[in-house]
């Protein structure tokens, strides 16, 4: 039954684990996702999910249960934000490459130093080679959604992959919403029984999991893992798409605002597109045909339907919440500009909110002005650039 | 090693061991730089060998020793350190000087 309901973002997070209800969760509390688990935990002890709880003294303690936990046959989440996915990373890497469908929702926040609790992605940008499926969401709707749909996603045969499913610390995480929930009935349907494709438990298959793989191996290992993600294509707009006939939501790679008739578009993750959707209306009221391309999923990166979509623009930019030191600009823009190759010629970079700096319908606005700009003089001048920085 | 590597899509994924007791298929004896060459005539097959190397490359025929098993033998040497000092009936010589005797 289909329900409207007042959720911050972890509540969505942690509402949508209680209808999948999982076997096993390993947990450690981190601040912006604290709140993510303390729920999820609090329906443990209500005896309202199945789950077998595990607290653990650590981050790098968590992946590492989730590991052992996947590998016995188990459907396996935990959850995590910033140093304490530094702290797992080494695990992350080990998950991916063991092929074991763990679920995490990633609450984004800035990585110290200096320390900051607040949000931006540098987190999950710092795993985007883990070989993790990383969906990202606007709202506590998609944190819901795209925390349900992680599982189908990942559990399937042909992809065999852990997935993060982002959302932004604070300004989701925190921030109450209403949410549509289906319950668990819908959801058990949706998401099924759990059949692993393999267990270190099934005694009549007997493995072994994680065994030395040097020069004669390893690589192959990296090039199936390729494949895995290249297979995540198809079926993650096939799950998006089934989503949708359940639930009138349906999601693929990302979703165009707008686009139809633009001029000049940004391309953001998270949060701030809900904010870039405000900015594209004012700045349509202020004679700008303006619309925004919201990236959903990261990993795999959907660059060749991107360049597609940015292509039909006269000027585009691309807004990093995340900065690579010595290569200028961000993630995102490197990644979209590989893509596009020379197809979207006015092509910018704007690094924007780190450490939560907050961002604006206003100035989202001026960045539609400058494309504006830009698209007519055809000259696209600095290609990386700040904003809401003090210069 | 006359073992065939498997590509890519030939292999189990997440590189997983997908049968049991296989690890006998594993020929690890191109590991090896020094094999170890049985001297027969001091041999007193006491056995410390057999007991003591870590790889089960030690062959045992009717309680003697009678030889290595090379395709398996990574030539860490135990044998030979461990053979008594009186006997000195193992010595350790440069695989790539030794007339290959065995399919390693």
């Amino acid at each position: 039954m289909a329900e409207l309901v007042g959720l911050t973002g972890n509540e969505a997070g942690a509402e949508a684990l209680k209808d999948v209800n999982p076997d096993v969760a390993a947990v450690f509390p981190i601040t912006p996702q604290t709140e993510l688990m303390h729920q999820f935990s609090s329906y443990v002890n209500d005896g309202e999910v199945d789950t077998e709880l595990v607290p653990v003294e650590s981050e790098h303690s968590a992946q590492s249960a989730c590991f052992g936990s996947a590998a016995s046959g188990a459907r396996t989440v935990t959850a995590t934000s910033s140093q304490g996915l530094m702290l797992m990373a080494e695990i992350c890497y080990i998950t991916a490459g063991t092929r074991l469908p763990v679920v995490m929702p990633v609450v984004n926040r800035a990585l110290s130093g200096p320390i900051n609790i607040h949000c931006d992605h540098s987190d999950a940008m710092g795993c985007r080679d883990s070989g993790w499926i990383q969906i990202y969401s606007e709202n506590a709707q998609e944190v819901y959604d795209n925390t349900i749909q992680a599982f189908r996603i990942g559990e399937h045969k042909d992809v065999l992959l852990p997935v993060m499913s982002c959302l932004d610390g604070f300004i989701l995480s925190h921030t109450m919403e209403s949410v549509e929930v289906i319950g668990r009935e819908a959801v058990q349907g949706f998401v099924g029984e759990y059949d692993p494709a393999f267990s270190l438990l099934d005694t009549q298959s007997p493995i072994s999991i994680g065994p030395l793989h040097l020069t004669d191996y390893y690589f192959e290992c990296k090039r199936q893992e390729v494949e895995a993600m290249e297979n995540a294509r198809q079926v993650i707009l096939d799950v998006g798409k089934e989503y949708g006939e359940l639930t009138g939501r349906g999601y693929g790679f990302f979703e165009e605002y707008r686009l139809d008739d633009a001029e000049v578009a940004i391309v953001a993750l998270g949060s701030t597109c809900g904010t870039a959707k405000a900015a594209a209306d004012q700045a349509r009221e202020n004679g700008v045909k303006a619309g925004v391309l919201k990236l959903r999923v990261f990993r795999p990166f959907p660059g060749d339907q991107i360049a597609e979509v940015i292509s039909r623009m006269g000027a585009v930019a691309v807004m990093d919440r995340a900065i690579s030191f010595g290569l200028q600009g961000g993630p995102l823009f490197n990644e979209v500009r590989s893509f596009a190759n020379g197809r979207c010629p006015n092509l910018i970079n704007y690094v924007y909110g780190l450490g939560g700096r907050d961002i604006n319908a206003t100035e989202i606005e001026s960045i539609f002005h400058e494309l504006e700009k830009i698209k007519d003089s055809g000259q696209p001048g600095e290609l990386y650039r700040y904003i809401g920085l003090r210069e | 090693m006359s073992n065939k590597l498997l590509n890519w899509r030939e292999m189990p994924i997440g590189g997983m061991v997908v049968r049991a007791g296989n690890s006998e298929e594993y020929e690890t004896g191109s590991w090896r730089t020094y094999r170890p060459v049985h001297v027969e005539e001091r041999c007193i097959h006491c056995l410390r060998c057999w007991i003591l190397c870590p790889d089960s490359a030690i062959k045992v025929e009717d309680g003697k020793m009678v030889g290595f098993d090379l395709d398996h033998c990574k030539g860490c040497g135990i044998c030979a350190a461990e053979c008594p000092p009186k006997c000195h009936a193992i010595e350790m010589k440069l695989d790539s000087e030794c007339e290959d005797e065995a399919s390693a």
